[in-house]
């Protein structure tokens, strides 16, 4: 028979990093830096996250994954809460984040100087594939809401860059 | 947070504005005149209706009633709905489209950017969100009116003529009825009418670089907006919008 011990927030994050943002499946909800707070009381555990874009439909999945996920190992009770406040931003990537993203061919955010309200700047975004800093931007909204189309002009390859939020 | 209903009220109406638009934009779904614009206006309206559902979420906590953001939606009569009447301005043609985007988007990133400091923490974490999302709404909308306005004699025409149709609906923009100005009292809410130089300032200088008339300051203004009398087009956006929910309510995808 299993013992079965019981669960500590370490190892409920230890669960959460199996479970993967749909848009960019290498990335987990851990990494995303969207998972805000976690709470057991008496076995019943409160997960609080936080949404990333203000539309980016792949919240309604990752709420769905974290509870099934949850369920599968284990545990009974789960409730979900959102917050807002503070709001989340690309800042929150950790550095592994951002290298896997780029790995995976999407270029990570890069952080742009917060200047006046109204400017602001096109960034020089090098290429994930041959790190070229020879690209250009195709289109300012791409796939999903959080991301921009770029071209490098080195190897020819088309990519996404996560924009900075 | 000392009057719930006043909170309520405040926030619907800012989710308002945010779902009308997100709505009205994500009618050029499949329609846009390139394949690069009919994605931008998409996740526009994508991010549109995000901020609202954000908003929504938040005034049903405060409001206490068990309501969902979907209840009240889909529920609500055109009398209920307080967004402004610039955002309920159908689409026409893409000029029309973009002038609409650019008035907003220039009064809304000056709004969102004072809600930052809401002593509201809920309102205060939307607003700094939404105004980085809103700068790139902002940065498109107002590229596009310089293509436009400056581009060629037909883009002009139409640019100058959405101008001078919308333009009567900017005025409602900076009206700070005593509901706004009791709530940025207590340090909740932003006040419009101190935005309207600034604003000025932001839109006479694209519009000029555009080659673009501003229309005349004498022209009539049409309001009502935030009271629910709203331009006959609303009724027949909700009409689309809220068609599914209320043959079948609560029926889920």
């Amino acid at each position: 028979m299993v013992e079965t011990k019981p669960h500590t927030t370490e190892s409920i994050r230890e669960i959460l990093s199996s479970v993967l943002d749909p848009e960019i499946p290498v990335l987990s909800v851990i990494d995303m830096g969207i998972i805000r707070e976690i709470g057991i009381d008496e076995g019943k555990v409160t997960v609080t996250i936080t949404p990333t874009y203000s539309g980016c439909p792949a919240m309604h999945v990752i709420e769905e994954s974290i509870r099934s996920t949850l369920l599968e190992n284990g545990i009974d009770s789960v409730t979900l809460k959102t917050t807002f406040s503070p709001a989340w931003t690309t800042d929150w990537l950790s550095d592994t984040a951002k290298k896997k993203m780029n790995e995976y061919g999407i270029a990570p955010p890069v952080q742009i100087p917060h200047s006046a309200l109204l400017q602001i700047e096109i960034p020089k975004v090098p290429c994930p594939y041959c790190h070229s800093s020879e690209t250009q931007l195709k289109s300012e909204f791409g796939s999903t809401a959080c991301k921009a189309y770029y071209f490098c002009i080195s190897c020819h390859q088309p990519f996404e860059f996560f924009k900075p939020l | 947070m000392n009057n719930p209903p006043q909170l309520f009220e405040y926030l619907i109406r800012i989710a308002d504005d945010r779902l009308i638009l997100g709505h009205r934009l994500s009618e050029w779904c499949g329609h846009a005149p390139l394949l690069e614009e009919d994605i931008a206006l998409a996740n526009i309206g994508l991010d549109c209706i995000g901020q609202a559902n954000n908003l929504y979420t938040v005034a049903a906590e405060v409001e206490g009633k068990k309501r969902s953001a979907d209840d009240i939606v889909f529920f609500r009569e055109a009398v209920e709905y307080k967004n402004l009447l610039l955002v309920e301005q159908p689409n026409k043609d893409f000029a029309q489209t973009l002038v609409r985007q650019f008035l907003y988007d220039s009064f809304g990133l000056l709004y969102f950017d004072a809600l930052q400091q809401s002593a509201f923490q809920p309102l205060a974490g939307i607003a700094q969100k939404a105004v980085k999302e809103l700068r790139y709404h902002f940065r498109h909308s107002s590229q596009w009116i310089l293509r436009l306005g400056d581009g060629t004699d037909e883009s002009h025409q139409r640019t100058q003529e959405a101008l001078n149709s919308l333009w009567r609906y900017t005025g409602e923009l900076f009206e700070s009825d005593s509901l706004e100005q009791q709530l940025h009292s207590e340090g909740i809410a932003a006040l419009s009418s101190g935005m309207k130089e600034e604003w000025d300032k932001i839109v006479t200088e694209i519009l000029n670089k555009a080659t673009l008339q501003i229309p005349s300051s004498e022209m009539h203004q049409q309001t009502g907006g935030r009271k629910g009398q709203h331009t006959e087009h609303l009724g027949h956006l909700l009409a689309e919008m809220q068609i599914l929910q209320r043959s079948f309510p609560d029926i889920k995808w």
